[in-house]
């Protein structure tokens, strides 16, 4: 009988640095995230993949980091909040959540921006309904949710410019 | 819109605002204290339960775990704790009263081994009769909830009602009236579901304790540990990083006594950060049980309102005594009325206790006085927006006998949410609309403290025990500052949470902050004006009452200085600064019913149109509306994003938040796959917000507190729009699809609305 090892060693680009850790299995990429590597803008709320507070972009894609195990992301490019501002100065789509006033309490933004981050980069121009339906898994309570679509669609226009 | 300057009126970016969409902002579960213990509460799977024995033997071997603390490890008699009336325990004591009531907490040096420690912990225990409703709670042989010996003196100790209210004016029994509606109204157990979930820490400091919360109110959180623990305030130190959403939920105490004892146990830090399942066991708004009885003479002056609100609360008080009674009292609403009975009983039960919420109480009773009054407008033929433009009080009226006059041109907001939904013109075949009004108390009684420095380069600490939950406290209160002190408003830092630093601040409620804090940081601000003036009377050698400070700017009888070149000369060379202090009391009225008068009302009109699915009895909102007086926006854009956010809110309880109990007692919806709140998906297809400005409120400028009042009135406009359209007449909350369709079923035949 062979014993399952309790930790692995995997390697992770986050926000552009290669990491090289040692995980426990039974630990999420949001564990990892929050707890190893110290990057505490993700948030936890839900750890059943409802509430949107955890997401962070996967190899572009938009994931709620507490479905998915650390060793899971073994190998992947993960982007977090902390990864979109680029020395200091903030991307579009975070000066137009502060410009729109899409943040209120703020627990919700990170994985807001991350949604809205990876919907962006699939959909220069997206509707009305195209935000809504990519934003539908990154509950507000503060309910901002006006605010934080007419951001998105401002990021979306803004970047159309540029 | 975005930032046009900072003054007043102006909507400049978010105080604090750069450090969440970067995701630096600490919230209480971000602070991480070297060498700290990680704690896990310890439940029973039932909601009333009598311990028997507790083993913790298998808990205490998994490695890693330091501490597993029961009842019995606390002070005797276990230390209880309470904003109104101390019955909470530290940890259950002998009985569970609800699920979720914790038994025993473990410590651990991983989150992993005290979860599993957790699991470990081996209870035995006997299931207790227990009361989950009012009418469960109010029958003649319910078990008690709580045991009278902690209510001594009180009449009503051996029944589940914990306090009756009556508050009222005229001979409701004499009253005359051509029509009387009557009709049974019930509200549902919701929960607060701030993304996120409360946490807290604490650490051995020094020869005292400094605890992390998420905490509304950190100086009232600092008195209950100081005497729980027996220590001097000075030697508790309650740091409160801004909240990730508070609703009410993150107001008094909850497990910080308990986590306190941990860390003085084990000499170690220790923290504790709730799952969102177990912060739907630690804060829930409470359900009501409402009958109204409407009297009204056939013109549509409403004669009497007689009501009795039942509120469920639950098995500690916390602060839902006040929240019945401040919440029911202005139940008849803004309506000139000449006689009304208002009784409201706070019962108790075997569930989650029931704390303060948005909106305070109000909704439960204003959506079935609505409700009535929109049945009302039918029977009598009249326009429901009609019917409350003649009851609806003016400015100065006594519309509740003791308490603070109509506060407001209330007949403009009404009419403009009634322009915006466009009341008068015809609705489109299917839909429906509907109308309502709401109105709340603002804070009774209040006492907030700031101290303002502003730095020799002419930049500007402000110092305010508020806590910036959200509603952008610390931009308003850093827009006065800047304002008064004419400094950039990014040269402007507002400190708060931090009762070793920060002067004290009663309370975050009621819609307060920018009022009463918000007037103690503009007298601190007028504090240092006073100092820059006698400065500059000693620098430019003339008399003091030839210099006034406003503004920014200093003027002296020749010309007018910014204030920073006045401060540069006042300071020489030597340096230093100027204090100011400010404090804003609203004292006690002792013989008024909620023990103060209101320092103002927020008052909203929301209006909504909707479609039904006939099929699926699923609701669209097509328009929302909604409009409150606000005195004056400081920051019109933040106003905005609180009315609009209170609106969805608001659709929460309206058409599909509510717990689910099952014969134990279990919440069996906890979190957030089976309690469903309002996503982007489900947003009206329109929402409009707009506010009345007549600089007529006590705080800063004219402001008046705002908030809640979009919140307080949308599930009646929305049952009425549903009544409009369909026909169907539901007075059960929420309105989920489910209970619509069966109402579309049962529906009397259709009379259409004629409006005369």
């Amino acid at each position: 009988m062979t014993t399952m090892p309790s930790s692995l060693p995997i390697e992770l680009t986050v926000n552009g640095r290669r990491r090289s850790i040692e995980v426990e299995v039974n630990h999420t990429l949001l564990d990892v995230l929050r707890d190893d590597l110290g990057l505490a803008g993700t948030k936890e709320c839900c750890d059943v993949g409802e509430c949107g507070a955890c997401t962070v972009e996967v190899d572009g894609r938009a994931v709620n980091s507490c479905l998915m195990l650390a060793v899971e992301a073994d190998g992947a490019a993960v982007t977090t909040v902390e990864g979109l501002a680029t020395d200091g100065r903030l991307s579009l789509l975070q000066d137009e959540f502060l410009a729109k006033g899409a943040v209120q309490c703020g627990f919700c933004i990170p994985g807001q921006l991350m949604a809205a981050h990876a919907l962006l980069a699939g959909n220069a121009h997206p509707s009305v309904a195209d935000v809504h339906e990519a934003l539908a898994g990154n509950l507000c309570r503060c309910a901002g949710y006006e605010q934080i679509t007419e951001a998105v669609l401002a990021a979306a226009a803004a970047e159309a410019e540029r | 819109m975005s930032s046009h300057g900072s003054g007043i009126g102006a909507s400049p970016k978010r105080v604090g605002g750069y450090d969440r969409v970067t995701g630096q902002h600490a919230y209480v579960a971000d602070v991480r204290l070297a060498d700290a213990l990680h704690a896990k509460l310890v439940t029973v799977p039932v909601a009333r339960a009598r311990i028997i024995a507790i083993d913790t033997s298998a808990a205490l071997a998994v490695p890693g775990v330091r501490c597993v603390l029961t009842a019995a490890d606390l002070p005797q008699p276990v230390p209880r704790f309470g904003p109104q009336h101390e019955d909470r325990p530290v940890i259950a004591v002998g009985e569970t009263k609800y699920h979720g009531d914790p038994v025993a907490a473990v410590a651990a040096e991983t989150k992993d081994a005290a979860e599993e420690a957790a699991g470990l912990v081996r209870i035995e225990y006997e299931e207790l009769p227990a009361v989950f409703t009012v009418a469960a709670a109010l029958a003649p042989d319910a078990p008690l909830v709580q045991d009278p010996v902690l209510r001594p003196g009180d009449p009503l100790a051996s029944t589940n009602v914990f306090n009756q209210h009556l508050v009222g004016w005229g001979d409701v029994e004499a009253a005359e009236a051509d029509l009387v509606v009557e009709h049974d109204y019930s509200f549902p157990m919701v929960t607060h579901f701030a993304i996120e979930p409360h946490g807290f820490i604490a650490a051995p400091d020094g020869d005292g304790i400094a605890v992390w919360s998420s905490i509304q109110h950190p100086n009232w959180l600092q008195k209950v540990l100081a005497r729980i623990l027996g220590l001097p305030l000075s030697k508790v130190r309650v740091r409160a990083p801004d909240p990730g959403g508070g609703f009410g939920g993150k107001q008094h105490a909850k497990y910080e006594p308990l986590v306190a004892f941990l860390a003085l146990r084990t000499g170690r830090p220790v923290r504790l950060v709730l799952t969102l399942d177990e912060t739907f066991q630690a804060v829930r708004r409470a359900a009501a049980a409402i009958h109204v009885r409407t009297g009204l003479r056939s013109d549509g002056r409403i004669a009497f309102q007689d009501i009795r609100a039942d509120y469920l609360v639950g098995a500690y008080v916390d602060i839902a005594d006040r929240v019945v009674n401040k919440g029911s009292y202005p139940g008849a609403g803004p309506y000139g009325i000449p006689a009304v009975r208002i009784v409201a009983r706070t019962v108790l039960s075997h569930t989650v206790p029931s704390t303060a919420f948005r909106g305070f109480g109000n909704p439960q009773v204003n959506w079935a006085v609505e409700s009535n009054l929109d049945d009302a407008a039918r029977q009598l033929g009249l326009d429901p927006l009609e019917l409350r433009l003649r009851n609806l009080a003016h400015r100065g009226d006594a519309f509740i006998p003791f308490d603070t006059h109509a506060d407001g041109d209330w007949e403009q907001t009404v009419r403009r949410a009634a322009e915006l939904i466009g009341w008068d013109s015809p609705v489109p075949p299917g839909h429906g609309r509907g109308i309502a009004l709401g109105i709340k108390s603002g804070p009774t009684t209040g006492l907030s403290y700031s101290t303002v420095r502003l730095l020799a380069d002419g930049s500007v600490i402000v110092y305010a025990g508020t806590s910036d939950m959200g509603q952008g406290a610390r931009t308003v209160l850093a827009q006065i500052a800047a304002q008064e002190l004419g400094a950039p408003l990014d040269w402007v830092t507002v400190v708060m949470g931090d009762t070793a630093v920060v002067p004290y601040d009663q309370q975050t409620s009621a819609s307060r902050s920018t009022v009463l804090m918000g007037n103690s940081v503009l007298r601190a601000c007028r504090d240092v004006q006073r100092q820059l003036a006698e400065m500059a009377a000693r620098v430019h050698g003339v008399a003091l009452e030839q210099v006034s400070v406003a503004d920014g700017f200093v003027r002296l009888p020749d010309r007018e200085l910014p204030i920073v070149e006045v401060l540069k000369a006042g300071l020489g060379r030597l340096g230093g600064e100027v204090i100011g202090n400010g404090v804003m009391r609203k004292e006690m009225e002792p013989e008024h019913p909620l023990g103060g008068s209101a320092a103002f009302f927020e008052f909203n009109c929301t209006a909504v149109e909707v479609t039904v699915d006939e099929g699926t009895g699923e609701i669209t909102i097509v328009r929302h509306v909604t409009v409150s007086d606000v005195g004056r926006a400081i920051n019109p854009l933040q106003v905005r994003m609180q009315d609009e956010g209170a609106a969805i809110m608001g659709l929460g309880h309206t058409l599909m938040e509510h717990y689910i109990f099952d014969e134990a007692g279990r919440i069996r919806n906890l979190g957030a796959i089976d309690y469903r709140v309002p996503t982007s998906l489900d947003l009206p297809v329109r929402l409009e917000s707009a506010i009345v400005e007549n600089a007529d409120g006590p705080g800063p400028y004219g402001s008046k507190g705002m908030s809640e009042g979009a919140l307080l009135c949308v599930a009646p406009a929305v049952a009425a729009a549903v009544r409009d359209a369909t026909g169907a007449v539901i007075r059960d909350l929420p309105l989920s699809p489910e209970r619509v369709w069966h109402a579309l079923q049962e529906r009397p035949a259709r009379v259409p609305l004629e409006v005369p």
